[in-house]
């Protein structure tokens, strides 16, 4: 296929699960805010929700608090902002517009339908929690009917391969960010466990990769940091892990591989971090240090972007 | 000016028997079921992303054609002729063009002046001598046809160039059957889906002699911000071919490869909708970034096959126009089925007068302008803007030819009071390949759906029809 129409598949999948990444950053911060302060600790909640978005630095550019009304308005409405919701619906409109042949019929209606949606019923943003609660149900609705028409109706080939590319990437991407951000709730220090306070944190964690119902499934037990973190990053059952987005990474890489008659680089260095974090356990995890794990994957990861770009989309 | 001939209603009360089925199913529908239809219809078609783009609008950058859900119908005696008359224009065109690139018998028989053909722009010396393969240069052609009688048809216009509109011909088809499957099932309608599979063995009957026994064939659009983009990706999807922009295509050793995910893949045939002027950056246009570097000299080498040809705009040039029937009759030696509006050249002094004296009367448009846009209606317009226009006139006559306002024909159309009568012309795709020229019986017809108004051109508020060919 076209390396442009790869190209544009792999954004296209990336830029939507943005947008719906951002929805859920949105949710469980607006769920841990309106708790009583004494719950919550001094934090500014809204502050670490640009942190996970990786926009704090622009953000400050333009705004001079952190404070709900503009927080929202920036990750999801700015035009100035490249990786608003706004901005992301847009640009997956744009990138399928670009590769309409390879999108099927259900695909283009999703991604078309959510853009005149964008412009009929949200173009002025939300004024009340209930508008912008609805909002945000449309996106992770957006981007559910996005991901289940490109599973239920792609050929399985190259161009459904691709798509799952960005896909996972840009999954990984955030779920990396999250615990890079929260990462210091998560350490098993003695001063604060169990308070109330954390409590809140960590199910916030758990609500933005939608993985608190799968918490106690997995666990059964009550919420602790060192589960929490080991569900998002080891336990390959939570599509949202690090560890799911790799075994998937490898697998889409080798499926590509397989097809074209040739591994290359992206197909080495997606294998070389799934084998990390399948022989990683939370105890030499922690031992290392949580951040420093994180911030490694987060730069590794971003550097098999460029590696598939490299080899397949340019 | 003369009241219009309307296709479907006889004055005295009579229809014409193509309408008749369509009249009564009209009288057993209440008018609500049509408004109905009509916004189910435009539901779709924006559900389906069918726009286009009108260029120099800040706002709204995609818009919808308006679509009017009744058919525009015509008897397949009507169309037989209108056929026949197609071909022999279209190929008196790839003749013309053949002639003008290599020996200038035309020239020569002072057939056409000469001047008009080498101060013209849109002539391409890089053609001189170029040979292209089957001789032929204007693969996909719209013809732009009028009636004004029941008996003629009139070509307004011949697009040699990347003639577009086919995609909506084949969407409103699909709706239509969608929206009305009764109303065809009371009609025998000549099918037009076809029209892809002739496109494509069209394009493959062309391939260079290098190419391999399955040519390959790309559709170079210039991007997603073409008003005509919608149609450039319905066509690669419906053809089963790469929709590539130039930056997707690079060439070596004269030969045009594609980018792919595998590495570099020859092209044979490109289905340009890309203008001459932009399809090198080498030869044409320098700041283009449409285009590709060094396409013309894989073309030159014969590495290649562009459809349509580089330099058709020669033939279907406003100036050029008012020769065609002799251009017929040159090398075809017939008499030309379809007729053209009576011209005025305003490089002719006599002419010009002529025009000068009557701009009330003329439509006056510019001998390179197309879209609708930089043309006079004289009946239509203002004072002002008629002494305007005869300014420029005065400046530049060459560059502007004067037709008489045409009464063209009227179809029953959709408006806020009802039916009532429109104006309508016709685009039918012609096809040439190898071996034969094709054209799928119907065509774009575009409806003014101003009342009054005679400009169809979607950027200046027409919008379009199904076109029924009846099969009897």
């Amino acid at each position: 296929m076209l390396s442009r129409t790869a190209e544009n598949l792999y954004w296209l999948a990336r830029y939507v699960e943005r947008a719906e990444y951002l929805a859920r950053t949105i949710d469980a911060t607006l769920r841990v805010t309106a708790l009583p302060a004494a719950y919550i600790g001094k934090t500014n909640e809204w502050d670490s929700a640009l942190l996970t978005a990786g926009v704090a630095a622009s953000f400050y550019q333009t705004y001079e608090e952190a404070n709900e009304h503009n927080v929202v308005d920036y990750l999801s409405f700015s035009a100035s902002n490249p990786s608003s919701i706004r901005n992301c619906i847009e640009a997956a409109r744009l990138n399928s517009r670009s590769v309409r042949t390879a999108l099927t019929s259900e695909m283009w209606d999703t991604i078309n339908s959510a853009w005149i949606e964008l412009q009929e019923v949200w173009s002025k943003g939300t004024s009340t929690r209930e508008e912008l609660a609805k909002f945000l149900r449309f996106v992770q609705e957006t981007s559910l009917r996005f991901d289940g028409s490109a599973y239920r109706t792609m050929l399985r080939n190259d161009a459904y391969w691709f798509s799952r590319l960005g896909l996972h990437l840009e999954r990984a991407d955030n779920t990396a960010r999250i615990l890079d951000v929260k990462y210091h709730v998560l350490l098993p220090e003695e001063e604060h466990v169990g308070g109330p306070l954390d409590f809140y944190q960590w199910s916030s964690i758990l609500r933005s990769v939608s993985a608190l119902t799968a918490y106690h499934w997995v666990y059964r037990e009550t919420l602790k940091p060192w589960l929490i973190a080991d569900l998002l990053i080891l336990n390959d059952t939570l599509p949202r892990s690090l560890a799911s987005c790799y075994g998937n990474l490898v697998r889409n890489l080798d499926q590509i591989g397989v097809a074209y008659g040739r591994q290359g680089p992206a197909q080495r260095h997606a294998r070389g971090i799934r084998n990390r974090l399948e022989h990683s356990n939370m105890n030499d995890i922690f031992q290392h240090g949580v951040h420093e794990f994180i911030q490694e994957f987060i730069a590794d990861n971003s550097r098999l972007g460029e590696i598939v770009t490299k080899q397949y989309l340019i | 000016m003369a009241v219009a001939f309307d296709e479907m209603n006889i004055p005295g009360g009579d229809l014409r028997p193509a309408y008749q089925e369509l009249a009564r199913w009209l009288k057993e529908t209440p008018p609500e079921a049509l408004e109905y239809r009509r916004q189910e219809a435009e539901l779709l078609f924006r559900r389906i992303g069918i726009t286009f783009a009108v260029y120099g609008e800040a706002e709204s950058t995609e818009r919808l054609i308006p679509f009017d859900v009744i058919p525009r119908i015509m008897s397949g005696k009507e169309w037989a002729l209108l056929e026949k008359g197609l071909k022999q224009r279209v190929r008196a065109l790839n003749m013309f063009l053949r002639d003008i690139y290599h020996g200038r018998d035309i020239l020569r028989a002072e057939v056409v002046p000469d001047d008009l053909i080498f101060q013209n722009p849109v002539f391409r010396p890089e053609m001189n001598g170029q040979q292209v393969p089957h001789d032929v240069y204007v693969h996909i052609a719209g013809i732009d046809i009028v009636r004004i009688d029941a008996e003629d048809f009139i070509v307004l216009e011949d697009n040699a160039r990347t003639p577009s509109g086919v995609s909506y011909m084949l969407e409103n088809r699909e709706i239509m059957m969608r929206l009305f499957p009764d109303l065809f099932a009371r009609h025998r309608v000549a099918p037009v889906e076809r029209y892809p599979d002739e496109l494509l063995s069209a394009l493959r009957s062309v391939a260079p002699q290098g190419a391999s026994g399955e040519p390959t064939v790309a559709l170079l659009t210039p991007g997603v911000y073409n008003s005509a983009y919608y149609e450039h990706s319905f066509l690669a999807d419906k053809l089963g071919i790469e929709l590539v922009e130039g930056r997707d295509l690079i060439i070596k050793n004269n030969e045009v490869f594609m980018r792919t995910t595998e590495g570099l893949k020859r092209v044979d045939v490109i289905y340009r909708r890309v203008d001459d002027d932009f399809i090198d950056p080498l030869t044409f246009r320098p700041d283009s970034v449409l285009g590709v570097p060094g396409l013309m000299s894989a073309y030159a080498a014969g590495n290649i096959t562009l459809a349509n040809a580089v330099g058709t705009g020669i033939a279907d040039d406003k100036a050029i126009y008012s020769y065609m029937p002799d251009i017929v009759k040159f090398y075809l030696g017939e008499e030309p089925i379809l007729k053209n509006v009576p011209t005025w050249r305003c490089r002719e002094p006599k002419d010009l007068a002529y025009v000068l004296d009557n701009l009330g009367e003329l439509v006056v448009k510019e001998v390179h302008g197309s879209g609708g846009y930089g043309m006079l209606i004289g009946p239509a317009a203002t004072k002002a803007t008629i002494e305007a226009f005869r300014e420029k006139l005065k400046r530049e006559p060459e560059g502007f030819i004067a037709q008489p306002t045409l009464a063209l024909s009227t179809c029953p159309t959709c408006t806020a009071s009802g039916l009532a009568p429109r104006h309508v012309d016709l685009r039918p795709f012609v096809l040439t390949g190898s071996k034969s020229t094709t054209i799928v019986p119907g065509g774009l017809t575009r409806v003014a759906l101003k009342e009054g108004s005679l400009v169809v051109n979607s950027s200046q508020g027409g919008g379009t029809k199904d076109t029924w060919i009846l099969d009897e």
